[in-house]
């Protein structure tokens, strides 16, 4: 892509921030980290997401614990690891999806910002259209594709006709998807294929301008063709978006993320850049992982 | 590949006996409902013959004239009666399952969520002469002594739909017979609300949420249109179940053969009518007359039913699936 994208969409996030608040906008600066981790942790200059000592409970079972890490702004950071080690658990607290499960918690704090998003008076609905989420399924909701991205736009800005008009086609183009649905924006978005939909899915995620986009194995039941596309699209976005991926591909992983957090057992064995950790991992854990030993 | 050998596999061939026998079941099953509902209608038509051959077909369905001594009869009394009373039923009752499936499938804590629902299910299990009597003894007094002195007094007082309040403080009428309806359907609306609504996928209630939605914007954007055949089968069923209803309406309606403007007279309905005086006809013509009520209720069943069907088509077309 062009070198023109990013500009224009620092413009529009300006207008991202006009929108009115249902909350004070307490745009803190990012405290240091404690310091007091021992592991492996990648100089972070902006961190946009910082946690601090987050445990987080399904019940009585506690399935993370005491994870410390500082997702770095407008990069890629993936979450490895294998089935059950916690990384979609993590990644749902950054948006409090878990909220809607009674029984499920978590512990210590989360700062999007600087700012504790595990408050108990944080507004969630605010907080998600901050921190767009998409799912490992493609979820299309029951309306025409040109509704399934203007509605969510709907919740959160009144734009007239045009605009309208235009930020779908901006959001479309940004998932690669407009050129195979400008022509059929009335139709269903259940009529279209599964890749296609995933893309919908990110292009409605986009369209509300989010901060932070975590992706929850976005192409894990997507053909070869439709990941790949997926994949390119999320390099396309960093630089414009802070970027969290799940992931079970390790090469997915490699390929498409600036850095990236290994997981265990719930608890977070090593975090780097991208490279250093599938090149020189400074943990055991990890080189078997990576290896292919386990998991 | 040996793809012949596949295919062969796939038509069926090894079992042709039990193959053949089941098809021929399956089809006898489906074709014997088609030949059963083609006989009841034919039998109504047949058998209300004697009075449309009198009245005529349209001066039956619009008199509204019930007498037996002269032997004149018209059907227009009891199917607005039937009509209206279904019709509160469904304004009181389906507001309310609503608002119950919602709070079962989406809000309620999980420890509430079964004993709620069983207890909306053990009102369908109670036999509608209960409502009956319930309808007639105890809420009939109650609602003659301080619901309606309050809504004719409100209601009654407006310009136009104020006549529809007026009325002696009876407690026997439609309006009454609509409200016990209600109730008797919010279990079956209910329960077909709530389970339609717990079959949408979890992951699309989170991509809503997770895009900033309320629960209402989840529920009425969301789950709504996607669960809407099932929620329109749901309120189907309950209308069935209100039009067709005899026991309770014939409690509390009064079964008066006079058409009036207000909800709060007496009045009848079709099933009610024919419960009623089905022993107590004598003549071919009044018997007659009984039939074809019958026949007019199958008629309207058939035509909401129909309404339904075309109502989710252009709704369905509406979304964008093409055809």
């Amino acid at each position: 892509m062009n070198e023109a994208t990013p500009t224009l969409v620092e413009e529009e996030r300006t207008t991202f921030a006009d929108r009115p608040s249902r909350d004070g906008d307490t745009n803190a600066a990012p405290q240091p980290l404690d310091g007091e981790t021992a592991l492996p942790h990648p100089q972070v200059e902006r961190a946009k997401i910082e946690v601090r000592h987050l445990n987080f409970y399904y019940g009585k079972f506690q399935a993370l614990h005491d994870i410390n890490l500082r997702i770095p702004e407008n990069k890629v950071t993936a979450f490895i690891g294998p089935s059950g080690c916690g990384k979609s658990t993590l990644l749902r607290t950054f948006n409090r999806i878990y909220n809607l499960y009674p029984g499920q918690r978590a512990t210590g704090e989360i700062l999007l910002d600087g700012r504790n998003i595990l408050d108990r008076r944080e507004d969630l609905n605010r907080l998600r259209a901050r921190v767009g989420m998409v799912f490992q399924k493609p979820t299309p909701f029951p309306m025409s594709i040109y509704e399934n991205i203007a509605y969510g736009v709907r919740l959160y800005e009144r734009l007239g006709r045009a605009a309208m008009d235009e930020r779908v086609e901006w959001a479309l183009r940004k998932a690669a998807l407009w050129n195979e649905v400008k022509d059929i924006l009335k139709r269903s978005g259940k009529a279209l294929s599964g890749g296609q939909q995933q893309r919908l899915c990110i292009a409605r995620a986009i369209a509300i301008k989010p901060e932070v986009l975590l992706l929850d194995e976005p192409a894990s039941a997507l053909d070869p063709i439709s990941t790949l596309k997926i994949e390119e699209l999320v390099t396309e976005l960093k630089g414009s978006y802070t970027i969290v991926i799940v992931t079970h591909n390790m090469q997915q992983a490699a390929r498409i993320s600036d850095y990236t957090a290994f997981m265990y057992m719930g608890r977070l064995i090593e975090f780097q850049d991208t490279n250093t950790l599938f090149t020189n991992p400074a943990s055991k854990q990890t080189e078997d992982y990576i290896t292919g030993r386990f998991g | 590949m040996d793809d012949s050998a596949v295919s062969e596999e796939a038509t069926g061939t090894r079992y042709p006996l039990g193959d053949l026998l089941f098809g021929g079941v399956t089809w006898l099953s489906a074709a014997g409902v088609l030949l059963v509902l083609g006989a009841i209608v034919a039998m109504l038509w047949l058998g209300a013959q004697p009075a449309f051959a009198k009245f005529g077909f349209w001066g039956f369905v619009s008199s509204a004239e019930w007498n037996p001594v002269t032997e004149r009869f018209g059907g227009l009394s009891p199917m607005l009666g039937t009509l209206v009373s279904s019709l509160i039923a469904i304004l009181f009752g389906l507001p309310v399952s609503f608002g119950i499936a919602l709070f079962i499938t989406e809000m309620a804590p999980p420890w509430l969520k079964a004993p709620v629902g069983t207890a909306i299910e053990l009102l369908a299990a109670i036999p509608s002469i209960i409502y009956g009597m319930w309808g007639l003894f105890v809420f009939a007094p109650f609602f003659a002594d301080h619901i309606q002195p309050v809504l004719t007094d409100t209601l009654g007082e407006l310009p136009g739909i104020g006549a529809l309040f007026q009325g002696p403080p009876l407690g026997i009428s439609i309006f009454n017979a609509g409200i016990i309806l209600a109730i008797m359907i919010i279990p079956f609306i209910t329960s077909v609300m709530r389970d339609v609504f717990e079959t949408v996928p979890q992951e699309l209630r989170e991509s809503a949420f997770g895009i900033g939605c309320t629960t209402w914007e989840v529920v009425w954007h969301v789950i709504l249109p996607m669960t809407r055949v099932g929620v329109v089968g749901g309120i189907m069923l309950g209308l069935g179940r209100a039009l067709g209803e005899t026991m309770a309406v014939t409690f509390v309606i009064g079964n008066a053969h006079e058409l009036h403007l207000s909800l709060f007279e007496p009045s009848n309905s079709i099933a009610s009518t024919i419960a009623n005086e089905f022993t107590e006809a004598d003549g071919e013509v009044y018997t007659a007359s009984l039939i074809a009520l019958g026949l007019l209720l199958f008629l309207i069943t058939f035509v909401i039913l129909a309404l339904a069907k075309l109502m989710l088509l252009r709704m369905s077309r509406q979304e964008g699936n093409a055809r």
